[in-house]
């Protein structure tokens, strides 16, 4: 039965993934090789195909692998295999740990987690923009055009902060990165 | 005074929104719900946007999903709850069912790699962006800086060599110490002051 397969497997992915896609694809090739639904080769694509696609790398695959292996009722199976956990988990911590949430030791902890979670976030984004920059695969050469978007964003992140007092909407940022992308490679 | 039906399809586009312009899975996703969820509808605040961010890192499952039922639970219940989860769902998943469809070779368009290959540097501002944004709301103090500054270097130093850091294990090594502390912190002071 496939269609069970399917939910098993993104159901485990949905349940056991910490902190977003980046850890949970090792997770991900796990379940989709040992069912032998795809070669490597094919998921590698699949996992590109899904970075560069819109919306939540982990929900992109899953409709993908479902829908390449049982059609839209497999899409459909494998979507809410890996979003159902998220949901009912989110649902219970604001029911039952509302309470426990505001106890002074639950807020010692949060103390400590809040700035881990800042440094991790920080981290995540200096090496990714390093790693756009001089990419370290191709024999540590410096990726001037890469470098060239970085720069012209950041002037316009910049300019606009100072000339309109606001910070320049996120979705904007995303086009113009598309656009510059667009004309510059 | 919020009349439910228009919150709900509010809840449901905003979201929608969320799900088609967000690039780069998680971290990218933060300044954008952030835009949407705490500048354009103040249906959070900052504080609220941080403990949100705290609880999605640490629960399974994807980010984005996390942050939207929370705010749709939050504004509208359970029908907001599951609005705001479908409509960040959505778009993935018309996009990507089309996509398997249709276009099996859909990297191989020149158009669309050069405007990933931008996005990625994009998104990759929008983590900084998004990490910053929280840094100058971090309390001054010796400790938080503390445990932020490790937790960056460690992180960033797993990188650059490929050591396959958990970001969880950080994360509970962090609230371990933190919760030792506050432990030892009070012990001391009940000691010295004999129950406050």
């Amino acid at each position: 039965m496939i269609y069970l397969e399917l939910l098993l497997g993104f159901l485990k992915v949905g349940c056991f993934t910490f902190g977003g896609a980046y850890s949970a694809i090792p997770l991900i090739r796990d379940v989709v090789l040992s069912c032998g639904w795809l070669s490597d080769e094919e998921l590698s694509y699949m996992i590109a195909v899904s970075e560069s696609t819109p919306g939540p790398i982990m929900v992109n695959l899953a409709t993908y692998v479902g829908s390449s292996q049982a059609g839209f009722l497999g899409a459909v199976l494998a979507t809410l295999a890996v979003v159902l956990p998220s949901f009912f988990v989110i649902l219970l911590v604001m029911n039952l740990l509302k309470g426990i949430l505001k106890s002074k030791y639950a807020q010692a902890v949060l103390q400590g987690l809040k700035p881990c979670m800042i440094g991790i976030i920080l981290a995540t984004g200096v090496y990714m923009t390093l790693h756009n920059c001089f990419p370290l695969a191709q024999g540590a050469k410096v990726d001037f055009r890469a470098l060239m978007i970085v720069v012209l964003l950041v002037a316009c992140m910049s300019m606009y902060r100072t000339l309109k007092k606001k910070k320049l909407s996120p979705i904007l940022l995303i086009i113009a990165s598309a656009v510059l992308g667009i004309i510059i490679y | 005074m919020r009349k439910p039906l228009p919150m709900l399809s509010q809840l449901f586009f905003s979201f929608m929104k969320v799900g088609l312009v967000t690039f780069g899975g998680g971290y990218a996703m933060i300044s954008v719900i952030t835009d949407a969820c705490v500048e354009k509808k103040q249906w959070l605040t900052q504080d609220e946007m941080m403990d949100l961010t705290v609880v999605a890192e640490s629960t399974p499952g994807p980010i984005a999903i996390n942050c939207a039922t929370y705010v749709g639970y939050k504004m509208a219940g359970m029908t907001g709850a599951v609005l705001a989860t479908l409509g960040i769902v959505l778009p993935s998943f018309v996009i990507l069912y089309i996509i398997s469809m249709f276009l099996e070779h859909f990297l191989e368009y020149q158009v669309i790699a050069a405007a990933c290959r931008g996005i990625k540097v994009g998104v990759s501002l929008l983590i900084l962006d998004a990490g910053a944004t929280m840094l100058k709301k971090m309390k001054k103090k010796p400790q938080p800086r503390i445990i932020a500054g490790c937790a960056f270097v460690i992180m960033l130093l797993g990188n650059l060599f490929s050591l396959r850091i958990s970001s969880v294990a950080l994360m509970l090594a962090a609230g371990i110490i933190s919760l030792s502390i506050f432990a030892a912190k009070s012990v001391s002071e009940q000691r010295g002051g004999e129950g406050q």
